[in-house]
């Protein structure tokens, strides 16, 4: 595993060098998880900046054995050359490279300083802590050297005599550290357990689950059902769950005074066995100050390796919006007529003005324009900016006393089952993604969807003409909806690229497909996630989107390449959904892990890490203004992250099934989500989100506090007609679309 | 621990393992049989696990065979053919041997491929918007409606949509007749329903017009016969829309002169035909139904003609529904009936006539059910020895008060339909749990007391065989034979007094075939008071200074079971037009046992049992019964019948 990762990091910073941009392509064929193309993976550049700490060496090696077992030498060569490592460096150590690469490593390289325009040329593959491969076939060789760990024999009858010992410790300590110190038990139970059942002792393992596994917290119960029908050695290889938990450790973070408390007992006892998972398996965050309290701990854990660790969401994210770009808002002729009708022409240029004045100032927290390329804006676009502004004028505010309108739409005769729905910004068209692998859209509007005519028939029509624009237009295959066939599997993620000429779908077939809504025709099928696509989603700045499926990696792509740019690894379990930041420089990504990782787009980098969830997280949605994120998920519950501070501030509990679709209204006043019970609920984000402000936040520990107040910011509940709400739109004039399918 | 974790999981034996491997011509030893058990057990918890991402990313909440074979295709495992039907395959066991297969029935499919009625898509995915919450305030449309933007219909559609609501709710009687067997037979209207549904629904606006009403009632009839239409849940409006014109006082009945009651009768047989038709798209739909009629019931306020609409439902129902909801309500009902009967003021003579309707519409109930519970009481006796005269049949309510035995399966194609299931699906706190079925003796007793002799006159015995040429009394096998030593019951040791009043009565009555018997009231105070009064003298201790109280205590053997021999109504709304009228019949014969009646003499009784539902109900009935008590209309049998007793004074 450390091998693999090792040559992650390895080859970002071979990567990151050169700066022409004509090689994109070449690079791009190198951009897999693991090169296994000899040649141009080591070819170029140097890395002697890696080679300084002996850390870095160690994963050097570890990269040397790893491509020397798949009989590359010649890059073994290469590299081995460019490190400056003598030649016999390898031979010695072999299973080490187990403990290597603590995950600092992968973040210690800043691409800040290199010029942005080359980044679309240039495909790095970066890494954060415990990167992981997805690929299950080099998973083999490491596995053995992941579970040698637990080779070590203790007498498999005194484990439940040490596990119940500790438990008698932790019961009897103080109140104040008897919450804290109790975290321990799952982690060390799961790798009690293993090591039960990696050595053999299937009965004893079995035993000891059937008089422990009752006392874990409840929203470890699914991943307790996993483990308990897992009885055999056997069974470990391959167990990508089981596999997960090995590698990463367990994070706790337990206040100091509990966390001698604890050791101070396991030395007097002498318990090794104990004292061995925690020094190995678990990485205990310690912070000085007041213990925990039970519900703060309960708020955070639950995900599958534990909380976050402290530093692991300390750096800096700009999660201000990017300046607007300044757009000559032409007054609107209508308006103006009116205007002039009515005598007032004047009124309008001073509100101009300061729209105007507005979108001049720099957001402090906001990254600097040009720290990712974006795409330049076409002269359609900017249309489409104005008629935004337009519409947003006429936007109505809401509140908690002015509550959105819902409109609800309800797809019939789904019988194939509907997995995905989309709308436009400017709700024009509504697209479906269906189990039966097709692609719908849908005009919501009278106007008629029209593919561009077949070549033949463009070379007919008079191209001088003013309307050509109409005239390629096929009047006669107008139609209200259009099928788009392509995927040979279910479409789980569908999103509309912000212009309306394109839509991307990613399915179960393990593709992502970019369509064009001008011809109705697949244009591109991005292949890399070789599992399930679970979600994807343009950028709000189109050209870039973002993937996340079964392989646990969630990838950044630019539609012009059929490689990805940045591949996002460092969950435990699938990517089950991904959304854009509004600033397009960061994306998110959830898990069923039960974690929630942000990403630097332009590092790669993961920079904050969300847990709390105890189920699959199925929902995200930024706030319009960037600062905040929600997440809902299978247990119902949508929580609320402040992505600056990285911390969790509010919880909303009301949903009694998986929440599939959160949306903040376009001024972020209101936070809709819609579930598979049937609902829609409207919360008060603004009182979410002032209580905050109220709290103080400076306080370095970053433990909250969590009223519980859901019922508070709870504005409404509105029931469909059994249709469970699988997506939600805000309309620019602020009016609720919710879409899903009605199961008669 | 080992049966915990049976409970946990799906174990695979190594039984089955074994068989597996010798089908497959390997010969296992028993360790790794073991061994491979546990490992196919692991590893089917692994791919169900994984199969549930899938389901869960396609936003489902039901696991389907297909989530399952993509998780087995993911881990390189040949996926499992065979099982993608979306209905419920449903296990089989065999007797011997605890073995359950899924039944794999033979396809013709010579027959499929010649089919001539091609299965057609379904139809097409679409998008529909509507404005569910106005600023988050109340939904616009009630639950439902159907969204009225008609025009997203295909022309086609729209057009047949436009044709035939027009031509049914139209003028001409043809046209309408048309229209109304198209839409029995059309295919292809699937995407019509919830609109047809939504004109349907729009009974409640024309409750002045019975003509509309009734075309409205035959266009449900229309749509619940067409073969091609999955109903679903509009099941639960057309209900509805029918339960209206059974139950509401229509703005029609105001007019004495309106038939609203043929449309009453007509609407019950339809309820009962949607819901044996269709009753099982809608859980718990009977319960409702049932609910909602013995709400109306028991409500004194209503007029009589919703009381007269209920009770006419319950019948349409069948006798179940019947015995359990309009009997135990008969005595408080009775009360309001009987001020009502009892009422002779000319400002009451209307009131009064409804009355009648409401008493002969609960008679014909109460006889049916009498009948049918008799019927059914007896057929599990059905191909035992042959009939000897001298056992007593009154040992039949000994059989269904005794707690050991289940109670009688439903007759015919009642029991198909399974009335219980419905009841269990009707959820809890319902009186059902509660309900114990009221022996037939008691029962007949009781009904007795309230009808008196009108009553009796169902079970007479010798006219039973002229009216019903169907039933012949020469099948002895399907006779019953009751075993003396059950005689000892108490119940048999009290006669029934009334026998020989009917055998009195019942050549008069029969003599009169479209009379209504003489309301208990009147019996209590006229000339059926001094028969009721002699016959239970005849054999009664008890004192008649209460007639009712007489009866209830001198009537209490059981021995009562049903004869079909009354032709009042037309016997054809019992027979069922498919089936055709079974030709079993069978013969109680029997001497009265009790100790004081030694020696009566023999008497038997012949039953006609006829299938219980009557599916299409036939239109005469539903013109003939309303006849009892009618008013409004010239009456033309009252001369040779006692409806002279129903004059308005």
């Amino acid at each position: 595993m450390a091998a693999v990762q090792g040559s992650l990091v390895e080859e970002k910073d071979i990567k990151t060098e050169p700066s022409n941009d004509g090689g994109g392509n070449n690079n791009a064929n190198d951009g897999r998880v693991l090169s296994t193309s000899p040649g141009s993976s080591a070819s170029s550049g140097s890395n002697k900046s890696t080679t300084g700490a002996p850390e870095d060496q160690q994963t050097l090696l570890a990269v040397l054995q790893f491509l020397r077992k798949n009989n590359l030498t010649e890059s073994v060569e290469i590299l081995r050359r460019e490190a400056g490592l003598p030649e016999d460096s390898l031979d010695p150590k072999g299973g080490d490279s187990s403990g290597a690469g603590s995950g600092s490593a992968a973040g210690g390289v800043d691409l800040e300083g290199v010029d942005a325009s080359s980044l679309l040329s240039r495909v790095t593959v970066s890494s954060s802590a415990a990167a992981q491969a997805p690929n299950k076939a080099e998973d083999q060789p490491d596995v053995n050297v992941v579970l040698s760990a637990y080779s070590q024999q203790g007498d498999p009858a005194l484990y439940e005599v040490y596990y119940s010992g500790l438990k008698k410790f932790i019961e009897s300590v103080l109140d104040c550290h008897r919450a804290e110190l109790s975290q321990v038990f799952y982690p060390l139970f799961v790798h009690m357990y293993l090591e039960l059942v990696y050595n053999n002792h299937e009965n004893e393992a079995k035993a000891f689950f059937e008089k422990f596994s009752g006392d874990q917290e409840c929203y470890y119960e699914d991943d307790l059902r996993v483990l308990s029908s897992l009885t055999k050695k056997e069974h470990m290889r391959g167990n990508e769950t089981l596999l997960d938990f090995r590698t990463s450790k367990f994070v706790l973070r337990i206040s100091r005074d509990s966390y001698q408390l604890l050791k101070r007992h396991l030395q007097e006892r002498q318990n090794n066995q104990i004292w061995n998972i925690i020094q190995e398996h678990l990485y205990i965050d310690i912070f000085d100050g007041m213990p925990r309290s039970k519900s703060q701990i309960d708020a955070m854990s639950g995900s599958l390796a534990g909380e976050a660790k402290r530093e692991a969401n300390k750096a800096k994210v700009y999660y201000g919006l990017l300046k607007e770009p300044e757009i000559e808002l032409p007054l609107d002729d209508e308006d103006e007529e009116a205007e002039n009708e009515e005598g007032k022409p004047k009124k309008k240029k001073p509100k101009k003005d300061s729209m105007g004045s507005k979108s001049k100032k720099q957001d402090p927290n906001a990254p600097s324009q040009t720290r990712i390329p974006l795409p330049e804006l076409k002269d359609s676009d900017k249309l489409d900016k104005i008629m935004y502004m337009k519409e947003a004028t006429k936007r109505i505010r809401l509140g908690p006393d002015n509550l959105p309108s819902i409109c609800f739409y309800t797809f019939l005769n789904a019988y194939q089952g509907l997995t995905a729905v989309d709308f436009t910004d400017d709700s024009s068209l509504i697209a479906g993604g269906f189990a039966d692998s097709t692609v719908r859209v849908w005009s919501v509007t009278p106007k008629k969807l029209r593919r561009v005519k077949s070549a033949a028939d463009l070379n007919l029509i008079d191209k001088e003409s003013d309307d050509v624009l109409e005239r390629i237009m096929d009047e006669k295959t107008a139609s209200e909806s259009k099928i788009l066939y392509g995927h040979s599997g279910p479409v789980y993620g569908i999103s509309f690229s912000p212009d309306r000429n394109y839509l991307l779908s990613s399915s179960e077939d393990g593709t992502i497909r970019l369509w064009s809504l001008q011809t109705f025709t697949c244009l591109v099928g991005y292949k890399g996630h070789n599992y399930p696509v679970w979600d994807t989603q343009f950028s709000p700045h189109g050209y870039y989107f973002i993937s996340g499926g079964h392989d646990r990696v969630a990838r950044l792509w630019a539609t012009d390449h059929y490689q990805p740019l940045r591949m996002f690894s460092g969950h435990l379990a699938d990517v089950t959904c991904t959304r854009f930041h509004p600033n397009s420089n960061y994306v998110v990504t959830g898990s069923s892990d039960r974690t929630i990782r942000l990403w630097d787009v332009l590092s790669g980098n993961c920079v904050r890490i969300f847990t709390g969830h105890k189920g699959p997280i199925h929902a995200l949605a930024f706030s319009p203004n960037g600062k905040f994120l929600a997440s809902g998920a299978t247990d119902g519950r949508v929580l609320l992250w402040d992505i600056g501070h990285g911390l969790m501030f509010g919880e909303l509990k009301g949903h009694t099934d998986t929440i599939y679709s959160l949306r903040f209204s376009r001024d972020g006043e209101i936070l809709a989500s819609g579930s598979m019970d049937n609902t829609v609920r409207l919360w008060d984000a603004t009182k979410a989100f002032d209580d905050l402000e109220t709290d103080d936040f400076t306080a370095a520990t970053g433990h909250i506090h969590l009223q519980d107040n859901s019922q508070e910011l709870l504005l409404g509940t509105y029931m469909s007609k059994s249709t469970p709400v699988i997506h939600l739109h805000f309309t620019r004039r602020n009016l609720l679309l919710a879409a899903g399918a009605y199961n008669p | 621990m080992a049966d915990r974790e049976e409970r946990r999981f799906a174990e695979v034996s190594r039984d089955s393992v074994k068989l597996v491997a010798e089908s497959a011509g390997v010969e296992l030893a028993d360790d790794v049989a073991a061994l491979l058990a546990e490992d196919v057990c692991y590893r089917l918890r692994e791919a169900t696990q994984s199969s549930s991402q899938f389901m869960r990313h396609a936003k489902r909440r039901k696991l389907t065979v297909e989530d399952f074979n993509r998780a087995l295709r993911w881990s390189n495992v040949e996926t499992i053919c065979g099982y993608g039907a979306q209905d419920a395959l449903p296990f089989r066991s065999v007797k011997e041997g605890e073995l359950f297969f899924i039944e794999d029935r033979d396809i013709n499919l010579v027959e499929l491929a010649l089919a001539t009625n091609i299965p057609k898509g379904c139809a097409e995915t679409m998008v529909r918007v509507n404005v569910s919450y106005l600023d988050g305030k109340g939904n616009l449309e009630p639950q439902g409606t159907v969204p009225t933007a008609v025009q997203s219909l295909s022309d086609d559609l729209l057009k047949y949509y436009q044709q035939i609501t027009r031509a049914i709710l139209g003028e001409d009687p043809h046209l309408m007749k048309v229209a109304l067997l198209d839409l029995r037979s059309n295919s292809k209207i699937a995407a019509l329903l919830p609109y047809f549904v939504y004109v349907i629904s729009g009974v409640k606006s024309v409750s002045h017009d019975l003509e509309q009403l009734n075309r409205l009632l035959h266009m449900v009839k229309s749509l619940v016969q067409n073969p091609y239409l999955y109903l679903g849940s509009y099941v639960r409006s057309l209900v509805s829309s029918v339960m209206y014109c059974i139950l509401e006082p229509l703005a029609a009945s105001i007019n004495p002169l309106n038939d609203h009651w043929t449309l009453r009768d007509y609407a019950a047989l339809l309820l009962s035909h949607i819901f044996w038709t269709h009753g099982d798209l809608v859980s718990g739909l009977y319960h409702q139904i049932l609910l909602s009629l013995q709400k109306v019931l028991s409500d004194p306020v209503r007029p009589l003609c919703s009381h007269y609409g209920a009770v006419v439902g319950l019948h349409a129902l069948g006798w179940k529904a019947v015995e359990r909801v309009l009997f135990p309500h008969l005595p408080a009902y009775w009360a309001n009936l009987q001020a009502v009967l009892d009422d002779y003021s000319v400002s009451n003579a209307q009131v009064k006539a409804d009355g009648h309707k409401v008493y002969g519409a609960i008679l014909v109930a109460v006889e049916r059910l009498l009948k049918m519970k008799a019927l059914c009481l007896s057929q599990p006796a059905e191909g035992g020895p042959s009939s000897q005269p001298g056992s007593v049949v009154g040992a039949m309510g000994y059989r269904v008060s005794s707690p050991g035995l289940s109670p009688p399966p439903e007759p015919l194609s009642e029991a198909a339909l399974g009335i219980a299931s419905h009841l269990q699906a009707g959820g809890a706190g319902c009186p059902w749990e509660e309900w114990t079925p009221v022996p037939l003796p008691a029962m007949y007793c009781e009904l007795y007391s309230f009808f008196g002799d009108s009553l009796a006159v169902r079970f007479s015995t010798g006219p039973g065989f002229g009216s019903y040429p169907a039933c012949t009394p020469a099948q002895p096998g399907d006779a019953r034979k009751e075993p003396p030593g059950l005689t000892s019951n108490p119940d048999t040791t009290r006669k029934m007094p009334q026998l020989t009043a009917n055998l009195n009565i019942s050549p008069r009555q029969d003599g009169s075939p479209r009379t209504d018997p003489p309301p208990p009231s009147l019996a209590a105070t006229g000339s059926g008071r001094s028969l009721a009064r002699s016959s239970s003298s005849s054999s009664s201790s008890s004192s008649s200074s209460s007639v009712q109280r007489s009866r209830s205590s001198s009537s209490r053997s059981g021995q009562r079971s049903a004869g079909l021999s009354r032709d009042v109504f037309p016997k054809a709304r019992f027979t069922s037009p498919q089936t055709g009228p079974p030709a079993f019949s069978f013969l109680i014969g029997g001497r009265q046992m009790g100790r004081r009646c030694q020696g009566r003499r023999p008497f038997q009784t012949t039953f006609a049992p006829t299938p219980s539902i009557p599916t299409i109900p036939p239109r005469a009935y539903a013109h003939k019964l309303p006849v009892i008590g009618r008013v409004g209309k010239p009456v033309r049998r009252w001369a040779c019948s006692h409806y002279s007793l129903h004059l308005p004074l």
